[in-house]
């Protein structure tokens, strides 16, 4: 293409994402490092970590 | 159905698109940029009509064509049914991760405290053996078939009740062969009660320690004081090197974490200090509450925006040069292989997934909720949970919250912090609108960072 650069294609919402989503085996966002301020996406995928 | 929504936004003359529902990151050029401001709404011949004066009217038709082949494909302007996903996730009743407040006692009167300065208004007390071990015995029943639970040591100052800490580990590690179970612990600690021991003990039971500094000196101890007010810089910065010494040389995770408020609205500076000191991870939140005169308000904004601004500068720069890199809390988000959308949609997971343990006992949906008695949901003894507060903290998913729905970022924040919602606005669901901008504007940031870094090699990315 000539004026949009593909960076990154997701499939967040797609039908087959939603019912792979959420074997609810990583981290919860508050044990990080906030405490106050709440920041899902930039947690790690359990999965992708193991 | 959630409606089909982008966000255009550019940083520092690099022009992005996100795709909201599919999480597709585009870098675009001014034209595209300009045309999306029409594409949805005019017809191909009127978006041409508005920007024939400014580009030729076959690179507007080019343009107009890429995005309907990327709208074609799914990828932009895509629309989702997240109802089936809503369904799963109201299925899920099993609780993960424990704030488990072993010390409602703090060696520290920090000013902005929401603690109440460790106490949480109520008595001074530590947890103790028994009620600790309760809540151990809380977390495995409730745990259903998940294998990773996690547990933070949290206060007050946890160290204070370091035997507690200490008992805790010992004991959750010897139910986690029987149960089929991997414990993940944490600490937030000042760092003041450091000592080698105490290090080496956290250095290897602690999956994670946060350390709490605010930067500079003076900026640290203006809030974080001890009881006859002096400040705590020195003694803390002493042992955080120490720690973080020892987390570095294994590779183990930590944050130096802070707080920022009115009072330093360059707090640009202090995350340079905190690199300059070697801290590598680095994390500083806003400051929370109701009352006070460092609290941030709607005019100290574009102030704040600079700051993040001049983080992202700085560490790019650093990252680039290699001189004392850091890493950046919020910038930390990986477009290409964030969290599931179920993690998404449910937010934090306060009194659902994650809860909080007072010393006596009591639970309540998260550390924040802690003295609001209208949230107390049972105590770890009884092990029951009251089913009017598990519904009150249900429906706090972002597309329950009306102002999120329409809004870009929620799949990045989950609609913000539930306690901070209830204590500015009385509502679960009705997000703080300074909380919002902050977030919004670090959310741009890190996606600029994530943009850049899929343009480099692997060995060169700009994120760490």
């Amino acid at each position: 293409m000539k004026h949009i650069k593909v960076i990154h294609k997701g499939n967040l919402c797609d039908n087959e994402a939603i019912f792979l989503s959420g074997c609810g085996e990583c981290q919860a966002s508050c044990q990080s490092a906030c405490k106050t301020s709440c920041t899902v996406a930039n947690q790690v995928c359990q999965k992708e970590k193991e | 159905m959630v409606r089909p929504m982008v966000h255009a936004f550019q940083i520092w003359g690099t022009k992005m698109v996100l795709d909201v529902n599919s999480g597709s990151v585009f870098e675009v050029d001014d034209l595209v940029y300009d045309v999306l401001k029409f594409y949805e709404e005019l017809s191909p011949e009127d978006v041409i009509a508005k920007l024939k004066e400014k580009y030729a009217e076959s690179e507007i038709e080019e343009a107009i064509e890429e995005l309907d082949i990327l709208k074609a494909q799914g990828l932009l302007f895509s629309g989702a049914n997240l109802d089936p996903a809503v369904e799963l996730l109201n299925e899920k009743k099993y609780v993960k991760a424990l704030c488990l407040n072993v010390a409602h006692d703090c060696n520290l009167r920090c000013r902005y405290c929401f603690a109440s300065k460790g106490h949480y208004d109520g008595a001074r007390q530590l947890m103790s053996k028994e009620v600790a071990k309760n809540a151990i015995d809380f977390l495995l029943q409730r745990s259903g078939g998940l294998k990773n639970l996690e547990v933070d040591f949290f206060g007050g100052e946890p160290l204070m009740a370091f035997d507690t800490i200490k008992y805790v580990v010992s004991y959750a590690r010897s139910l986690e062969d029987k149960y089929n179970k991997k414990f993940h612990f944490t600490v937030t600690t000042n760092c003041l009660l450091l000592d080698d021991e105490i290090m080496d003990y956290l250095h290897k039971n602690m999956d994670n320690i946060v350390m709490s500094l605010d930067g500079r000196k003076m900026v640290n101890d203006r809030m974080r004081v001890r009881a006859d007010g002096s400040g705590s810089y020195d003694r803390v910065v002493s042992n955080i090197k120490k720690l973080v010494a020892l987390r570095k040389r294994d590779g183990k995770d930590y944050y130096v974490r802070g707080t920022f408020t009115k009072y330093n609205l360059d707090f640009a500076k202090d995350v340079i200090h905190m690199a300059d000191l070697g801290f590598e991870e680095i994390s500083i939140e806003p400051v929370v509450g109701k009352e006070g005169d460092f609290l941030i308000d709607e005019g100290d904004l574009e102030t704040v925006y600079r700051q993040y601004d001049e983080i992202a500068r700085e560490y790019i720069k650093r990252k680039t040069s290699g001189e004392n890199p850091f890493r950046f809390y919020h910038f930390n988000i990986d477009i290409y292989k964030g969290p599931c959308l179920q993690k998404r949609l449910s937010a934090c997971g306060a009194g659902r997934e994650y809860l909080a343990v007072t010393p006596d006992g009591e639970i309540y949906p998260c550390h924040q909720f802690i003295g609001k008695r209208e949230f107390v949901l049972g105590d770890v003894f009884e092990k029951t949970l009251d089913e009017d507060v598990i519904k009150k903290l249900k429906d706090t998913h972002v597309l329950a919250k009306p102002d999120c729905v329409s809004c870009w970022a929620k799949f990045f924040c989950s609609g913000g912090c539930s306690a901070n919602n209830y204590e500015m606005n009385g509502d679960l669901n009705l997000p703080n609108k300074i909380s919002c901008s902050l977030q919004k504007k670090r959310i741009e940031y890190a996606l600029y960072l994530a943009v850049k870094a899929g343009m480099q090699s692997e060995k060169n990315r700009l994120l760490c």
